[in-house]
């Protein structure tokens, strides 16, 4: 029997762990993620679980601890957010070239400077290189239904890799919504017990972690991690089979909304995408073909799945919540792209950066690029292929 | 998943390397034999050595087995011949000797 | 009240294989296997370590010359890798996933670039936090990893390749860090400084302290590093005798906060004894630079004394 309960990201996040009560959870405080530490402590303190909890001294030690704990042979997390992330950033690589099955969950923020607690994603995006699945949630229940399936999808024999399950910076973090929980034994049952095959605490059967390599095995072996990225893909889609039967709830590598005929379709990542849906649904009644791609799976990334899902539309905006100063546009923008060439998927395309810094993103916004889209296909307008959305510029809005 | 070291060499293809490089053995250095390196040699002149075995705990490279309480030749696989041991022997009953 | 014999500890298995690529002669590799001695046979043990000399010869894949579990995480966080190790043993424990006979202790190594600077952060966590586990400085006074440039563990005036002797400089111009004091001020159970003595009887019952005391330990030993120190490779015994008979490096520890010296110089050396043997500090040497080695001297009588002090009380 599902549970039908109100409450923010951080709490869904913080309830699943309750639920699967994890051995251990190294963890440092930072806005907006911090509540979910804390609460863990509360749970631990109050004897609802007994996951042993290490209160580190910054979030390099959270995730160093984690890796060392997961190594041990420990089902292993922490949380984080924004500079946490940043300051783990040469830990995560070591999670992943490790293939340490360990999960964070990222309250996605945006990185200095200036300084800014609000949400975009050029946390998550920074560490897009790092070797980790990452898996972002539109809202609280996907926070809650990711968390459920990263342990599945990272202790999988075909995988062995760290899980990011990212959300949004208080717009889901924070905000309150109704949600459906699971019962605490089907989660049980659905995550089941760790055993890992060989671990540092394994008696009379010793291992030895993070060696110096020589080029003549450093390649090969990031090859093989390069691999195991790859095969998460099937993965993550049998662990949603699976999620599904137990949750009723179906989850993808992207969730495709009112698409199937849609001439313009915006594709995005995050909590915007519930703002984009509520365009589109306006818009159709309005006789648009429009539709919203919502990508779940950034990593690994589904470029060709991605080019089959846009190759009958006539025009995408790829929507970027980060700036990734390359003078070109965001990740997301360049991945797509990228992937639309490899797979001779020759559409129109606008790269645009929105929502930065918490920065509003609105329903009348996502009129506005459909329009642009739109009028590029149609009237042969130009539209610049980087642009910003809700921009203050001289000479008035754009 | 216990792995044998002397399977492994710099032509393994990747799908034989361990994953992430882990190790899943012990004391597999042994299989390196770092006497090569040496450019003088120690030898033992046992009819000198009293068995005072301070020796045994200088040797960076744990090479001077102690067995039943007693010293035995040295592990020329292993000694890199940096003197230690001469330096200490109270008996003179070590000599490094140029050459490997 | 100690019953330590060199030839028992000799006939103990061997918990550090050779085949390791360290240089001939080194000093962390004698500490590291006076070390391990100090577990009794029956425990098991995981070894942490800090990015290092150590590191990267001690287990150059696929040859690993621990014979215990072993986990090399990065330079900066031996202190919360091995914390995070440490706690999945008691959750491993508390959940009945390890068997209740089987024991394990935790060591971790790091030089003192690993230890006094990049990972003094994550190794005062560690120690504050409490975690069963002893963390063990191998101190050879300089990033000998990198090429012997200076860390906050090399002596004043010391020649290195960051701090070089030339016309306008006489070497390194601080003092360098007293870690152990600093450690022993987080008032963990205990804290040593110890180094090679004859039998080894000293750092034995130090190391051996340090893991069957309940709660986080530190060891700082010192380990001369012939390319380093520029000292005649075969003489590392020596150097260290004149470490300690000079007062440059006392043998003491601290023990749920009280401070015993270990051992007192019957005659404290000068301190050049243990400069001249060492190419760092050839300049010192030169005529016009006594005052140089009176104020090296001035500062390690200081310390002395202070160290007296401590333990008077």
């Amino acid at each position: 029997m599902a549970i039908r309960e109100r409450m923010s990201g951080n709490e869904a996040v913080a309830y699943g762990i309750r639920q699967v009560n994890p051995d251990v959870m190294p963890a440092f405080p930072i806005t907006p993620s911090t509540e979910i530490p804390q609460m863990v402590s509360t749970y631990i303190a109050n004897g609802e679980i007994d996951t042993e909890f290490i209160p580190v001294e910054s979030e390099h030690s959270s995730m160093s601890a984690a890796i060392g704990a997961e190594a041990a042979g420990a089902r292993s997390l922490t949380a984080t957010s924004s500079a946490g992330l940043a300051l783990m950033w040469e830990e995560l690589l070591l999670a992943a070239s490790n293939r340490m099955p360990l999960v964070l969950t990222l309250v996605n923020r945006t990185l200095s400077g200036p300084i800014n607690i609000n949400c975009d994603h050029s946390d998550g995006m920074g560490a897009r290189d790092t070797g980790w699945i990452q898996i972002y949630a539109e809202n609280n229940q996907e926070a809650y239904d990711n968390f459920l399936q990263a342990y599945p999808i990272a202790e999988h024999s075909d995988v062995h890799l760290p899980v990011m399950v990212c959300q949004d910076g208080f717009i889901t973090s924070h905000a309150v919504e109704n949600i459906e929980l699971l019962e605490d034994d089907v989660v049980k049952d659905f995550v089941g017990e760790y055993e890992p095959e060989e671990y540092l605490l394994n008696p009379g059967k010793p291992i030895a972690v993070g060696p110096y390599s020589v080029t003549a095995y450093a390649m090969e072996a990031k090859k093989n991690q390069e691999l195991a990225l790859e095969r998460s893909k099937e993965v993550i889609l049998q662990v949603a089979k699976e999620f599904e039967k137990i949750s009723g709830r179906k989850y993808g590598l992207f969730e495709e909304y009112r698409t199937e005929d849609a001439d313009y379709i915006m594709l995005i990542m995050g909590s915007a995408a519930g703002t984009a849906k509520q365009a589109v649904d306006d818009l159709r009644l309005q006789g648009k073909k429009v539709g919203v791609i919502k990508l779940r799976v950034f990593r690994p990334f589904p470029a060709q799945e991605l080019a089959q899902a846009l190759k009958n539309c006539k025009a995408a905006a790829i929507m970027d919540r980060c700036e990734s100063y390359n003078g070109n546009g965001g990740p997301l923008g360049s991945e797509v792209t990228a992937g639309l060439y490899r797979s001779k998927v020759m559409i129109e395309t606008v790269n645009y950066i929105y929502g930065l810094a918490g920065r509003d993103f609105t329903v009348n916004e996502v009129y506005d690029v459909f329009s642009q889209l739109e009028d590029l296909v149609e009237n042969g307008k130009e539209a610049e292929q980087y642009q910003y959305i809700g921009l203050r510029k001289t000479g008035g809005a754009q | 998943m216990r792995t044998d070291v002397q399977k492994i060499n710099e032509q393994t293809p990747h799908q034989e390397l361990t994953e992430g490089l882990i190790m899943f053995a012990g004391g597999t250095s042994r299989y390196f034999e770092t006497g090569e390196w040496r450019t003088s040699t120690p030898v033992l002149h046992e009819d000198l050595c009293r068995q005072c075995l301070l020796c045994a705990p200088v040797c960076p490279d744990s090479s001077i087995p102690v067995t039943d309480g007693e010293r035995g030749d040295f592990d020329y696989d292993h000694c890199k011949g940096c003197g230690i041991c001469a330096a200490v022997c109270p008996f003179d009953a070590i000599e490094m000797k140029e050459g490997r | 009240m100690s019953n330590y014999s060199l030839k028992e500890m000799m006939n103990k298995p061997e918990r550090f294989a050779p085949g390791h690529r360290m240089c001939a002669g080194c000093g962390a590799t004698i500490a590291v296997r006076a070390v391990l001695r100090a577990l009794e046979e029956k425990d098991r043990a995981v070894i942490g370590n800090a990015t290092g000399c150590l590191e990267v010869s001690s287990f150059t894949y696929p040859y690993t010359a621990w014979e215990d579990s072993y986990i090399h995480n990065a330079f900066e966080n031996a202190g919360a890798t091995l914390s995070g190790v440490e706690t999945a043993y008691r959750a491993l424990k508390k959940r009945g996933r390890l068997p209740e006979d089987e024991t394990f202790k935790f060591i971790t190594f790091g030089g003192d670039g690993g230890t006094y600077d990049i990972g003094f952060q994550s190794l005062s966590g560690a120690m504050e936090r409490g975690h069963d586990m002893v963390y063990v400085c191998y101190d050879n006074g300089a990033y000998m990893n990198t090429g012997i440039q200076r860390s906050s563990a090399t002596p004043m005036y010391a020649d290195t390749t960051t701090t070089p002797v030339g016309s306008q400089s006489n070497g390194k111009m601080q003092n360098r860090k007293d870690l152990a004091s600093i450690i022993a001020d987080h008032d963990v159970p205990y804290v040593a400084q110890t180094t090679f003595t004859r039998d080894f009887k000293d750092l034995h019952e130090k190391a051996h302290k340090a893991i069957y005391t309940k709660g986080a330990c530190f060891l700082n030993v010192m380990t001369p590093c012939p390319r380093g120190w520029r000292y005649n490779t075969p003489d590392i015994m020596k150097i260290c005798r004149l470490a300690v008979e000079t007062c440059y490096w006392p043998l003491f520890e601290v023990d749920h906060g009280k401070w015993t010296l270990s051992y007192e110089p019957k005659k404290k050396l000068p301190i050049e004894d243990f400069l001249r043997e060492q190419g760092r500090f050839k300049h010192l040497f030169k005529p016009g630079n006594e005052d140089l080695i009176a104020q090296f001297q001035a500062e390690v009588d200081r310390r002395w004394e202070d160290l007296l002090f401590k333990c008077s009380r």
